[in-house]
């Protein structure tokens, strides 16, 4: 909260607001001090905190795990080492499950993502007033602190899958393949003029679950840390309450911790492991 | 909730981040897990083939053992051969010379009793002659007669 005394509805719009940087309608670049400038910048605005907390929880990533990386040895692994093996063992046997192709790019996506997803929605468990009162203390309105409750963060990491999916496709099939992939199935027939009649019934089949493949990877994550992070701040108005409706705000905020701890995991699992099966369609003709 | 350029910006991070796991984390890590299992494969693998040797060595210290206890039975038995063989030849040594011994004796004796047979003869010999002379002293004279008295003795 931002210091002032807010209505449930304003607090929810507060939390629910990206600390956004743009250009005014007025032509001034600036931070947006409401939702309103917010949404008047447009596309050409960027998402502070989202930006930063991601870029800060992959950095974290990227440290730990290049460091366990670097002094990774044969011999008997360290605590460290130990965690991350383990990580990165987990992510190659669900690699081998499920890409049956040879690809040197898919486990380390694989591990990136999972790990990256992971840390994101592990912010959520953050109580949510927490870094927001901070941030608000240092003078910054606004502060969403978990990136995959932002649809930017999820969809960027959906359309870098897709395009991957694409580049390989387009690789492995050829063009022609790729094409043909979208526009020869699933309804085909002998007769080559039915055929061409087929042809566009296919192509909008295929191509609305082409396309349905990094919308449902995006909306899926994002849905599902959205709904978590609302009801984690409808909690916390309880905490406004009163003692008793506080107290029971309290036990429901653990409650929903807890539950929450295997939400998380398993979207970044999900999403991993959609990531996997995907680009292993786009090896494989069918 | 706008899409707008963070959508970019999550993308390009996304496609840094990926390719640093991919240089710096993910290969150095497979690396050391690859070298650390084939470290382990080869131990259990040497491990394996150090027992096997081990029961191949027993086995080969039994056979040897079993050889020598078969080797040392036969010695003995050969030794006792040769034992027996020794007194049955030292047997048959004395009792070849015990013969030997009197028949050398049987035959010395024989000697003897023809040396002392000779004798005998010619002191007969002589005795006769003697006696012969002391009859005949008077018309024959020893020395006229002593070829006489040689044929005699020789007859005897």
């Amino acid at each position: 909260m931002a210091g002032d005394a807010l209505t449930s509805s304003e607090y929810i719009k507060h939390h629910l607001t990206n600390l956004t940087f743009g250009q005014h309608p007025d032509g001034s670049w600036g931070i947006a001090h409401s939702a309103g400038e917010a949404k008047e910048m447009g596309f050409w605005a960027i998402h502070l905190d989202t930006m930063f907390w991601s870029l800060l929880l992959g950095a974290l990533f990227i440290y730990f795990f290049s460091k366990a990386a670097k002094s990774a040895t044969q011999g008997v692994p360290g605590g460290l080492q130990n965690f991350v093996e383990w990580i990165v063992e987990f992510i190659d046997t669900s690699v081998r499950g499920s890409f049956s192709s040879r690809n040197a790019l898919v486990a380390p996506l694989a591990l990136t993502i999972f790990v990256w997803i992971f840390l994101q929605n592990l912010m959520d468990l953050v109580p949510v007033d927490v870094i927001p009162s901070i941030s608000g203390m240092l003078g910054i309105h606004f502060m969403k602190v978990v990136p995959s409750t932002d649809p930017n963060a999820t969809f960027g990491m959906a359309i870098g899958v897709f395009l991957l999916v694409l580049f390989y496709s387009i690789k492995i099939k050829g063009i022609g393949g790729f094409a043909g992939e979208l526009t020869l199935q699933p309804f085909s027939s002998k007769n080559p003029i039915v055929n061409l009649i087929f042809i566009p019934i296919n192509f909008v089949l295929e191509f609305v679950s082409l396309i349905a493949k990094p919308i449902s990877l995006a909306l899926r994550l994002f849905g599902n840390m959205y709904a978590g992070e609302m009801i984690f701040i409808l909690i916390a108005i309880m905490y406004n309450a009163g003692l008793v409706l506080g107290l029971f705000g309290g036990v429901l905020q653990l409650g929903w911790a807890i539950f929450h701890i295997l939400i998380i995991t398993l979207q970044a699992f999900i999403f991993m492991t959609l990531t996997i099966v995907y680009l292993d369609m786009a090896h494989h003709e069918h | 909730m706008n899409i707008n350029l963070t959508l970019i910006g999550q993308l390009l991070s996304f496609a840094v981040f990926v390719w640093f796991t991919m240089k710096y984390v993910w290969t150095p890590i497979m690396g050391a897990l690859e070298t650390r299992k084939k470290e382990i494969a080869d131990g259990l693998a040497a491990a394996e083939r150090g027992q096997h040797e081990q029961e191949l060595a027993k086995e080969r210290a039994k056979d040897v053992l079993h050889e020598a206890k078969a080797q040392a039975a036969e010695i003995v038995t050969q030794a006792q051969k040769r034992a027996a063989e020794i007194v049955d030849e030292s047997k048959g040594t004395a009792r070849t010379e015990g013969e030997r011994i009197l028949t050398a004796a049987q035959a010395e004796i024989e000697q003897e009793a023809n040396r002392a047979r000779e004798q005998l003869r010619e002191k007969i010999g002589l005795l006769a002659v003697t006696g012969a002379e002391k009859i005949l002293r008077k018309e024959i004279g020893a020395d006229a007669h002593q070829d006489i008295v040689a044929a005699l003795a020789d007859e005897i």
